[in-house]
Parts: structure tokens; sequence; C-alpha cells
């Protein structure tokens, strides 16, 4: 269905966290989902100042313990042990999730089954079977200045995950700002999606072949360029 | 006032059948295993109390706490937000076989309902979940243009808490990040029983350190080098 083959130039999960980290603003709170985007922390830019939230109620944590140095009273939302930096404080749920809801976080960066072009944003369950679970992740999409999401740009059978309207369940509605994919970061504005970067060895067409809803161009498309190395 | 009560066995001796009971910690951290395994044990010596609500973030990890509540059969529902994590084979058991009922709460509108509970709040409006289907069948307003979910408090018969430091007039503490749902299930239950790894006559706590005053709290059982959940989920420890 494409003529090219998106393997070949996706970036990894830790480009795509890369390129993520850099628009993390010094001074900024910012909360990094389960799983993938908690890597976003690890390319961290020097020199900027950044806050972690974590939803059972740490602010300011740094990196995992070393093993064997683990205390599970200190714990972040994955259940992963955690240390401290210094001017961290605790507090209980209500609190946490007044960080969040109430707007005082910068940044909430989460994954992705499905984003749609008004923000639509569906990760927490894929159907109805099965064991349903939530979490923090449909409290985690309000509140903060910006909510972003990691994605690859295709499902791992190249279906589009960026769609006209969201097919699995929902976490939230028209809360989306921003995606960084395998392929582009694309911004999400008055219900369209609009191309601000893509990788420089994929044309707009291919780009458009691989993408569920019409990709807009506003302003100048700047190429999405990562370290190679990572 | 002493709400000092002897023996876990005693501090969870009233809990009746069909109770709804909040149970404090997330994961492993704040959890308070020791009381409910005097409750697996009283269950399991007596068959009461039987068919119980749990109120928790989580639905049991390996076979040990809230898990081997479940596995015991005493659990007939659970309320939590996310009953899906690793070693949580007790709880996906008998859902998908049909033998508990699950009520699933976003994190935060978990927290909330219980703070709203203790605060004397009926209802509240959040935006998590709207457009959801665990919004389906709540009431929606909007306020400033964003759309609102209503929410309803949520209220226990008992909270099994864990903390720190606790006093003989039911003032604690917390160790870490296990403060979490702790002291929102003090405040929203009728009776609150604590267990505290150190117990002090009133007045050892520096009023200024206090996290939960006592009023919240109606009975307090010293448990020194509680047992650690996420320690025991690793060992493959079984209660």
């Amino acid at each position: 269905m494409t003529d090219f083959n998106i393997s070949d130039v996706a970036l990894s999960n830790a480009q795509i966290a890369w390129r993520a980290a850099q628009d993390i603003e010094d001074g900024s709170y910012v909360n990094l989902g389960i799983g993938f985007p908690e890597m976003i922390a690890k390319f961290q830019p020097d020199g900027r100042d950044v806050t972690y939230h974590t939803e059972n109620g740490v602010l300011g944590f740094g990196k995992a313990p070393l093993e064997g140095e683990e205390d599970w009273d200190l714990i972040n939302a994955g259940k992963k042990a955690i240390t401290l930096n210094p001017g961290a404080s605790y507090f209980h749920h209500a609190d946490s999730f007044a960080m969040v809801r109430g707007g005082h976080l910068d940044l909430a960066v989460l994954g992705a089954y499905q984003i749609a072009q008004n923000g639509d944003l569906a990760n927490w369950r894929i159907g109805s079977k099965g064991v349903p679970a939530v979490g923090g992740a449909m409290d985690l999409v309000h509140g903060a200045k910006r909510v972003a999401v990691v994605t690859d740009h295709v499902t791992k059978d190249g279906k589009p995950k960026l769609v006209e309207s969201c097919t699995f369940p929902l976490t939230g509605v028209g809360c989306v700002t921003r995606v960084y994919t395998s392929l582009a970061v694309i911004d999400i504005a008055g219900s369209k999606f609009v191309l601000k970067e893509k990788l420089p060895a994929v044309t707009l067409t291919q780009l458009q072949s691989v993408t569920g809803a019409t990709l807009h161009i506003d302003g100048e498309v700047a190429d999405l360029t990562v370290p190679e190395d990572l | 006032m002493d709400k000092t009560i002897p023996t876990l066995e005693k501090a969870i001796s009233e809990i009746p059948d069909g109770a709804q009971i909040m149970i404090g910690g997330f994961g492993g951290s704040g959890a308070p295993i020791e009381l409910i395994h005097a409750l697996i044990d009283r269950f399991r010596a007596t068959g009461s109390p039987k068919n119980v609500t749990v109120i928790n973030n989580n639905a049991g990890n390996g076979f040990i706490g809230i898990a081997a509540m479940i596995k015991a059969g005493m659990v007939g529902k659970m309320i939590c937000s996310f009953p899906r994590s690793s070693n949580a084979e007790a709880f996906n058991e008998k859902y998908l076989a049909g033998d508990i009922e699950l009520e699933l709460v976003p994190q935060g509108t978990l927290a909330e309902r219980i703070r709203a509970a203790g605060a004397g709040i009926p209802a509240f409006y959040t935006p998590s979940s709207f457009g959801t289907e665990l919004a389906n069948g709540k009431p929606t307003e909007e306020f400033e243009g964003k759309s609102y979910v209503r929410e309803h408090w949520l209220k226990a018969d008992f909270a099994l808490i864990k903390g720190q430091e606790g006093d003989t007039v039911g003032n604690l503490t917390y160790r870490l990040a296990g403060r979490n749902f702790n002291p929102l299930m003090a405040m929203a239950a009728d009776k609150t029983i604590a267990q505290v790894s150190v117990l002090g006559a009133a007045g050892t706590i520096n009023p200024e350190q206090v996290i939960t005053p006592g009023i919240f709290v109606d009975a307090v059982v010293e448990v020194s080098n509680p047992q650690q959940e996420e320690v025991l989920v690793r060992t493959g420890e079984v209660h």
C-alpha cells in the first residue's frame, strides 16, 4: 500500500524520545507516561532544570537506584524504584492529581494507539476483551499546558496511527497538542494535523500515504534530524 | 483517648460480611500487608468477612495482600484504576471467569472521590473521562467552554492503612512515597484502622510533622518491621 519501506527510514524509540526531549523547556514541570515516554528523561538536554512528577505522589525524582539499593516505598507510577533529586517532595494522591488537572504541569507525554486530527487520544485499551485498566491516563490528558504523544507513525501491521477519528476507545477528547512519530513532528491545531518536521528521506506524498488524515502545511516544514547513534 | 489496639486480630475483628473496605497503598508502597493478612486469616478460620468490596488503586499482585484476599474468595467486587498489572493473575482469573465485579475508575477520579467523601462533598465535576466509555450515563456540564463529568463521593465502612509513625491519639506520618492513598482513605471511612511501624505516646510526633490528624483515625496497631509487598511479590511469597 506504500511505495516506500517505513522500517528503512523510521526513527527508533530512543530517537523519537530524543526529539521530544529537545522541546522540554528549562524550569518546567513534566509528567512522562509509563513505558516509552519515560525514556525521554534520559535525553534531557544539558543545562535544563526539569522537575519530574509521578502520579503516586512524588515531585522531583531522579535516576533509578542501583540494583540492590531499591527502597520499594520509593517508587514511581510504573512501580519502578526511583531516587530523589534535591528539592523533591511527597504528597498524597489527591494533591498529585490536583497538580495534573489543575493546570500546574507544563508538559505531559503519553503513548498512543491512535491520535485523531482533532486531538482525540486512544491509548488505554484496544477493544472490549480482557481486563480493562486505565490508571492515570484519563487524568493526565487534562490540565498540562502541552499534552504530547510519542509513537511509531504506523502500527506493527502498517496501519496509520494518526487518523481522522479514533476507532479504539478514547482516553480523552481534543487533548493532544503535538505528536512525535518515527517519521515526523506534527502539531494539532484547529482540529487539523499540521506538519512541522519530517525526515528528509521521506517525501510529503510518502508521509501522507501512511497517515490516516490530511497533513496540512502551515509555514515551513523543517527537517527532522536526530543523532544516529542512540 | 487511647486508640491503640494490642493485636492485628482484634483490630480487624469487627469488619462484617459485605463490608466496603478501602485499602491504602500504591503497588507495594504504603500497603498495610499485615492488616490484610490478619483479615484473610480471620476469613479462613471463620468464613467471615466474605463478599467484601475492596477499594485500592490496583487489584493485587502475586500471592499476598489483596491478591491473596481475592484468591481466598472473600472479595465480591474491586473498585480500582489499574487491575491489569504484572503478576495480577489472582484478579484476572476471577474477572475473566465472571466471579468478581469490577468498577474501573480513572486514578485521579478515584483519589478525588475518596477525598470528597472525607470532606463531605457528595459530587464534583472533573474533566477526566469526558467523552470516554467510563463517563457513560454520567451527567456532564460545561464550565468556561470546557466539558466536565459529574462524579460522586466514594465512602467506605472501613479503611485499612499504613503509617510510619503513629501515636496513641491516632496522628500519623508516612514513609517516603507510601503516603499515596492512605491519608485520603483515612478521611473517607466510617472506621479507619492504621498499622504503624513505630507507635509512641501522644506528643511523640511533632505537630508540624503530622500528615493525618488523629481525628481521622479510629484504631492504631503497631507492626514493627512490617513486610514490604513488593519484596514478597518478587520472592514469590504465598499467604
